[in-house]
């Protein structure tokens, strides 16, 4: 009896796995419930798309590259489009820069709301997970009004961006920025108050201040260890050193610190939003690239929601890349994640991991539907496919555009 | 002595501590320095930069195919926003590289990807699983390799797509 009592067991959970949103894959040493050792072993969704982009023209590349995640779509075509436009020595139109900042500050609002679902997920409080990704549903209608896509957004291209905004479209983000701002106070006492919550993901997922730079965290990860590190403030892009916001950090050092941080950077991103559209520049969207990039190359860094997304890009003077590197935030979180999980309980995997906000990609939102019969195919558009949602729904006795304009008016909370 | 920029001072310190390094150190730009050290320096010009110039991230490693050498960047960052890229070429068939993960623990991911996707040899990385190729990968096949294609690029077209990269 003691014999089987003192044997380590090794389990491997991935690459497919309840507890996963995406393919890896842990191998996870236990002694009784206790972890004891953690092997990471990465790479099911290498795609070859940094190859594939030296067989591509620069602009084929950029489309390429935003599809390298689904939900900080943005960051990387901007991280790119970055690289490329020093390179070729672009100086873009103040408009643009704004623009683009905008469109960044909206993709870590989605990104983070999708976060505080996940968790409260992990954590059996699905309640959070509804309400978080009802209001992400404001942003992504946002996004998709002003660039056409709920992800994957096109907004970039090399020298400026390919959208404006409108004045109309202005009021409905300011608008949607005040019922958000109400939501995430919400959310904010939520955190604060609930004992259930503070006490699940205190001292969980420990990453002290030291281990956080020892071990190169960044994004909220390393924010929430008490690490003053955000590529906005330390090397800033785009428009974001002619904007003020603060810099969000947490000493907590656990999974209920990364959760302050994100909550409170999403604060800041209204604030930004608000700042950025009321004080948006009037000009063009953008001045004209070259087909061929010169010979050069550049390092662009950029803060995506899950923390420095760094790009190095090489051109050899022709219309394709020589060179394109990608170092994704996740990455650099891994040996962190590895350290976390380190004597701690196994139940507490799925959080611990989720909590760095490992990334996956969203589902299309377009639909071919084939007829019965003479098999033409229609194309629903978004609008339709959500009235069709809503009298599905109505049909099985739940009439959620009532509950929606509930939630408008602000009784819900 | 305002007139000279934070940049301008990492370059005469580089220059200062390495002779060998005078005329290769280049500001590109604000908080961009680029640096060609040769590979029998670029260990103590790492270990120099880190130690005593506060070089705290690595940010990536980039692996290059130059043709006959296959060359390594080492983009490492300070708190305040300077990058220095620190860049060695080794040769093709003895490309060896020393591991740095003494420094930056987090740059075993970045070392095994340029194993596995340029050939690269890293003295000192540890043991560990690959990355990020699968693991029944065929041996001496390095995809960033600029004569490398993968073996059957254009694949099947798939029944009812007019666009094979679809």
């Amino acid at each position: 009896m003691s014999e089987i009592r003192s044997r380590n067991v090794t389990i491997p959970i991935g690459p497919q796995h309840p507890a996963l949103k995406e393919p890896t894959s842990f191998s996870v040493t236990l002694s009784g419930e206790k972890i004891l050792q953690v092997g990471v072993r990465l790479g099911y969704n290498h795609r070859g798309i940094e190859k594939a982009c030296e067989s591509r023209s620069f602009i084929q590349s950029l489309y390429l590259i935003e599809r390298v995640c689904g939900i900080c779509s943005h960051s990387h075509s901007s991280c790119f489009v970055q690289a490329v436009e020093e390179i070729a020595g672009l100086q873009l139109p103040p408009r643009a820069m704004y623009l683009r900042t905008i469109v960044a500050e909206l993709e870590r609002l989605h990104s983070h709301l999708l976060w505080l679902g996940v968790a409260g997920h992990e954590i059996g409080f699905d309640t959070l997970l509804m309400y978080t990704w009802r209001d992400r549903e404001i942003v992504m209608d946002l996004l998709a009004a002003i660039t056409g896509n709920r992800v994957n957004y096109g907004m970039n291209t090399f020298g400026g961006v390919r959208r404006d905004i409108s004045h109309e479209q202005k009021a409905d983000i300011l608008k949607a920025m005040d019922t958000l701002e109400e939501r995430t106070k919400y959310y904010i006492s939520v955190a604060t108050e609930e004992t259930t919550l503070i006490q699940r993901l205190s001292g969980v997922g420990v990453l002290s201040h030291d281990d956080a730079i020892r071990l190169g965290a960044v994004g909220p990860t390393a924010r929430a260890s008490n690490v003053k590190r955000d590529i906005r403030k330390d090397d800033p892009y785009a428009a974001y050193d002619q904007v003020p916001f603060d810099l969000i950090t947490s000493d907590c050092c656990d999974v209920y610190g990364r959760t302050l941080v994100r909550v409170g950077e999403l604060m800041e991103s209204y604030k930004l939003i608000r700042h950025l559209l009321n004080n948006l520049p009037d000009g063009p969207l953008a001045v004209k690239a070259p087909r061929k990039i010169p010979t050069g190359e550049a390092v662009s860094r950029y803060e995506a929601p899950r923390g420095e997304d760094v790009h190095y890009v090489r051109a050899n003077g022709s219309e394709k890349p020589d060179r394109v590197k990608v170092r994704a935030p996740t990455l650099a979180n891994v040996q962190a994640v590895a350290h976390m999980l380190k004597d701690r309980y196994l139940a507490d995997l799925p959080i611990v991991v989720a909590a760095i906000d490992p990334c996956f990609s969203c589902t299309d939102r377009l639909i071919d539907l084939t007829r019965d019969g003479d098999g033409r195919c229609d194309v629903i558009t978004w609008g339709q496919l959500h009235d069709y949602s809503m009298r599905w729904y109505k049909g099985q006795g739940m009439d959620l555009a009532k509950l929606n304009n509930r939630f408008k008016c602000g009784e819900s909370s | 002595m305002s007139d000279i920029t934070q940049e301008q001072v990492i370059q005469t310190e580089l220059t200062a501590a390495y002779p060998c390094l005078q005329d290769k150190v280049r500001i590109q730009r604000a908080r961009r320095l680029y640096a060609a050290v040769s590979k029998e320096r670029i260990g103590e010009v790492f270990a120099f930069v880190v130690r005593n110039m506060d070089f705290s991230m690595l940010c990536a490693i980039t692996g290059l195919d130059e043709g006959e050498t296959l060359g390594a960047i080492y983009h490492l960052a300070r708190p305040d926003g300077m990058v220095l890229n620190l860049s060695t070429s080794v040769p093709k068939d003895r490309p060896m590289l020393r591991s740095v993960t003494v420094f930056f623990p987090a740059a075993d991911a970045y070392e095994r990807e340029l194993i596995d996707l340029l050939g690269f040899q890293v003295e000192g990385l540890g043991p560990g699983p690959r990355y990020p190729l699968p693991d029944n990968w065929p041996a001496g096949q390095y995809p960033l390799r600029k004569d490398w294609t993968a073996p059957d690029q254009a694949g099947p077209q798939r029944e009812g797509s007019e666009n094979p990269d679809v």
